[in-house]
């Protein structure tokens, strides 16, 4: 009896494993995504047809930089589509959300489009369908950011650069340089007090410095190093790592709360930090230093997936209304790409102290986006480091 | 005892009882009736889902879209062997979760000693009661609080600053004091059930044999208590291990849980290659808790 | 009593301390509920209750908070059915690869949260996402119930180990079958450890984070809507005062329930004990 109750529950055990297998065994079937669809299952095709589709659906789930969703009561109100929205910390944190297909889409950084354009994961827009697309400025429709083989990817969102923020009771007012945070002598002065964006993208920024102080290296594009560039930056950024008293993963609380409290007093930002803790009246001061700077052109993009495709593109097209441009760019601190937002800000000037009209300021703004093997230029005896050695260069910088 | 109404016997015949009375027959079948869906659920749904995570740590990511290819590659587990900075974050993750569970121990223990042997059974229910509350605040707000508390300016601080002494909060000793404040409550309760479980008898029997109280604590009691201690050692170690909340809230070093964390999204295979790590730590320190009689004290 | 009267004072200044150490952190949550300010400054500059006013009027946080309760009676009611099965397996019969049973059924809750929801979502999203399973509210269940079944079937194991099998016995031979033995003898000894159970099961699920980032989509529990305003420097002082609110009214339940539980709750008692075990 015992032999055969053994014999049967071996027999159990194997089927079990045998099971468990095959369901792992499925997960490696092969891969019948790729490839952009160009129509999204579920669509109208003309503006009446989605408006009353999106009232059918009810809700829009979307990724988003902090408070980059404004004027959602009035947008539920006037097309029925409830808004849920997720902040992502960082644009390889967006992907994952993505791949999850439980967002219809969302605001997206260039290192993020260029990655999900190339896979499939957002769908081309029709940009007839949404009305206010017309009066977006035309110099950033057609990017490779948001823009594949002449097909506009999404809406174009707003532009700003990472500042370098400091307290003006710690240190000079008149900084302007980012040496405060790559010099030997100023590192060890602010020991203990740097506040860095805990992402691979930095290493941009570290880049972007060596443009300016070692010529020699010939760095171009601050996004495209060959290996001998970018070990000079890693080198870099492995001698600021020590100095660095936090590294903060798109938390924009975590770094309010130490430039608050004096835990932090010299680092990168995005403007939204700078704009919470001038409210608080904290001593603090941003700029875009004499070295330029890296940023970012966010855009709008659904995913080919989308469950509600017909309330993200009303909400694209909200986004890019003159209302909701006005809100954000005051509200995130960025400069506006529908320019009629202008006369409707609360500061008069804002358009002008955010340069949203100034293509020359933008000249030395190195937008965010994705590092590419090929280099993107045209000459194929060149290779440059890639995005996943970038990302695995990143975890050795911080130890 | 009260008496107990069977109720009407249920008819010789009926489907109910012809069930009942070919599982009591077959005691094997009975078995896999209880034991099937369970089996399943762990089997299918748990395990499968680790082998599957195993599984991709064998395969690779595309260098630009990061998107997953199911090629089969030893790369991912060659850079964790080979650089060291995936080392140096195990030691330290290793480390911290250690130190973390001394001090529960040493917290805990007096607390719980005090409630299982000295208090009365009604203040005995209170404190059991004041032990678990903790528990219902959230995790995330517990970590925020120690945020606020750790401060260059914050509670600590304007404490000391009278003293003119200052505390760097936000480090890794800063961290082991909130992993020891988050993980305490479930290092009281196993050591208090296994404090509880000791008969006052063997005690009153030591102290009858000449034992003194030290002798008698060290003699009886702690032997008798360090599988509920290692039980509870169990949540500590392993909860600091995957963490990775609190590190990123408090401190700005790396560990294992925020290493993975990072690199889950666009990086699958190597995240799943260095989860290896702390399953087979955890792994290694359960097959040394059972043999240590803990497993009976969860 | 045996220990000394130096001893007993020592250990009541220990417990004191390690008690004050449990609820610092607490009363910091509730007095920054009062925080009349946006940003958590210290020491607090404002007081104010306005917070309770714009927590009250968050819709978020409603559903949030129903979600979570949805979550937690549904992966709580699984885990007692699949936890008891278990615990009923494993104490009463003797079979090949019983030791790796107890061994495995450990692992969901000895393993770190990162690693059960890394595994599940990677599940998830490439095994069984071809085949249209989507995150939601189910998949968040699947997660807690998994490590939910292994509280349950703790405490019911330990309650089964301390009753002696022989009761089903005796109850078969006074004619009962099998349904009647466990609705009139087992479960009477049960109810209590299955109360227990089910509560911790419930309280760790209320307030699963890491898990439950893996393994949701759009929808969020409490923790999650938690986490996320915790992200949003404007919204974040309504947080302390949803977890203010969460500690007082959980405080009568779980009084109650250990009550209840009282002897063989969370924790047994040492007169059954001292019979079986040492």
């Amino acid at each position: 009896m015992k032999g055969r109750s053994d014999r049967v529950a071996r027999w159990a055990a194997l089927s079990l494993l045998v099971a468990a297998l095959s369901v792992v065994a499925a997960g490696c079937g092969g891969d019948d995504d790729g490839g952009s669809s160009t129509a999204i299952e579920g669509l109208g095709s003309s503006t009446e047809e989605i408006a009353e589709l999106a009232r059918g659906e009810g809700e829009v789930n979307l990724v988003i930089w902090p408070n980059y969703a404004v004027l959602t009561d009035e947008f539920t109100a006037a097309t029925g589509c409830t808004v849920n929205t997720k902040d992502g910390t960082s644009s390889d944190d967006m992907i994952s959300l993505m791949q999850t297909g439980a967002y219809d889409g969302g605001s997206f950084s260039g290192n993020a489009t260029v990655r999900m354009m190339a896979t499939g994961d957002v769908a081309p827009v029709d940009t007839d369908l949404i009305s206010n697309y017309a009066d977006i400025s035309e110099g950033i429709k057609g990017k490779d950011y948001n823009s594949l083989d002449g097909q506009a990817y999404g809406v174009p969102h707003g532009r700003g650069p990472n500042y370098l923020m400091f307290r003006t009771d710690e240190l000079p007012e008149d900084t302007d340089s980012w040496a405060v945070i790559w010099e030997d002598d100023q590192l060890a002065a602010n020991k203990g007090k740097i506040s860095i964006y805990d992402d691979s993208i930095f290493i941009a920024d570290a880049a972007l410095y060596l443009k300016a102080t070692q010529p020699d290296l010939g760095i171009e594009d601050p996004y495209q190093l060959t290996q001998e560039q970018f070990d000079a930056a890693v080198a870099l950024l492995k001698k600021q790592a020590p100095n660095v008293g936090e590294y903060w993963p798109g938390d924009v609380v975590k770094q309010i709360g130490s430039f608050t409290n004096g835990d932090s007093t010299v680092g990168t930002t995005w403007p939204y930090q700078f704009l919470q803790l001038q409210k608080a009246n904290v001593p603090v001061a941003a700029i875009k230093p004499k070295e330029g700077t890296t940023g970012w052109s966010d855009t709008w993009m659904v995913s080919s997936g989308a469950a509600n495709p017909n309330c993200m593109y009303l909400w694209m097209d909200h986004m890019a209304s003159p209302e909701a441009q006005a809100a954000v760019a005051e509200g995130f601190g960025e400069a506006p790409v529908n320019l009629k937002a202008c006369d409707l800000t609360t500061n008069p000037n804002h358009c002008d102290d955010f340069h949203a009209d100034d293509e020359s300021w933008w000249e030395d703004v190195y937008y965010w986006t994705t590092p590419d093997e090929t280099c993107k230029d045209d000459d194929d005896e060149t290779t440059c480091v890639t995005q996943a050695d970038w990302k695995a260069a990143w975890t050795e910088i911080r130890g | 005892m009260t008496s107990v109404s069977i109720g009407e016997t249920p008819p010789r015949q009926g489907a109910g009882r012809r069930l009942s009375t070919f599982l009591y027959r077959h005691p094997r079948v009975r078995l896999w009736a209880l034991l099937g869906l369970p089996f399943l659920w762990l089997g299918l749904v748990y395990i499968g889902s680790l082998l599957v995570l195993l599984l991709s740590a064998f395969w690779t990511t595309d260098s630009f879209t990061s998107e997953l290819i199911h090629e089969f590659t030893l790369d991912n587990f060659r850079r964790i062997i080979e650089t060291p900075v995936y080392r140096d974050v195990a030691v330290r993750t290793i480390s911290m979760a250690a130190a973390v569970t001394v001090a529960c121990a040493v917290l805990a223990f007096p607390l719980a000693y005090y409630m299982a042997r000295i208090t009365s059974a009604r203040t005995r229910n209170l404190l059991v009661v004041a032990v678990l509350m903790p528990l219902w605040a959230s995790y995330l707000v517990k970590a925020y609080a120690w945020q606020v508390i750790l401060s260059g300016q914050g509670v600590i601080n304007w404490f000391l600053e009278p003293l003119g002494l200052t505390f760097d909060g936000r480090s890794n000793v800063g961290l082991w004091l909130v992993f020891t404040y988050l993980w305490l409550p479930y290092m009281v309760l196993p050591i208090y059930a296994g404090l509880e479980r000791i008969p006052s008898s063997l005690l009153e029997a030591s102290a009858d044999l000449g034992g003194r109280s030290l002798r008698t604590f060290l003699r009886v009691t702690l032997p008798l208590v360090f599988p509920a201690v290692v039980a509870g050692s169990i949540f500590t170690f392993s909860l600091t291990l995957g963490d990775y909340i609190a590190p990123t809230l408090i401190a700005s070093d790396q560990f294992i849980g925020t290493v993975i964390y990072r690199e889950y999204g666009t990086a699958l295979p190597i995240a799943a290659a260095y989860a290896m790590v702390p399953i087979a730590v955890i792994v290694g320190y359960l097959l040394v808790a059972r043999k240590l009689k803990a497993f009976e004290s969860l | 009593m045996v220990e000394p009267r130096l001893t007993r004072v020592l250990l009541r200044l220990g417990s004191a301390f390690t008690l004050g150490f449990l609820y610092l952190p607490l009363l910091v949550i509730g007095l920054y509920a009062f925080n009349g300010q946006v940003v958590q400054r210290w020491p607090i500059e404002e007081w104010s209750t306005r917070w309770f006013r714009v927590a009250f009027e968050n819709d978020g946080v409603r559903t949030a908070l129903k979600n979570s309760v949805v979550v937690g009676l549904a992966a709580t009611a699984i885990a007692l059915v699949l936890g008891t099965l278990a615990s009923m397996a494993i104490a009463r019969y003797r079979f090949f690869g019983r030791e790796v049973v107890t061994f495995a059924v450990i692992l969901p809750i000895a393993l770190p949260g990162i690693i059960t929801g890394l595994a599940l979502q990677a599940t998830i999203k490439d095994v069984l996402g071809p085949w249209g399973v989507t995150f939601g509210l189910g998949t968040i269940v699947v997660g807690h119930a998994t490590f939910a079944v292994v509280v349950v079937y703790n405490n019911v194991l330990a309650r089964l180990r301390r009753t002696a099998g022989s009761l089903d016995e005796a109850s078969a031979d006074l004619g009962a079958d099998s349904w009647q033995t466990f609705r009139y003898v087992m479960f009477p000894q049960l109810r209590t450890a299955l109360l227990a159970g089910g509560l911790l099961a419930f309280a760790l699920s209320f307030d699963e984070i890491i898990v439950t980032i893996f393994t949701s989509g759009a929808q969020q529990t409490l923790p999650i809507w938690m986490y996320s305003t915790l992200f949003r420097p404007t919204e974040l002082p309504i947080v302390n005062v949803v977890a203010l609110f969460v500690i007082l009214v959980s405080i009568v339940p779980v009084y109650i329930a250990q009550r209840l539980a009282g002897s063989g709750g969370i924790t047994p008692t040492r007169t059954k004990q001292a019979a079986t075990d040492v």
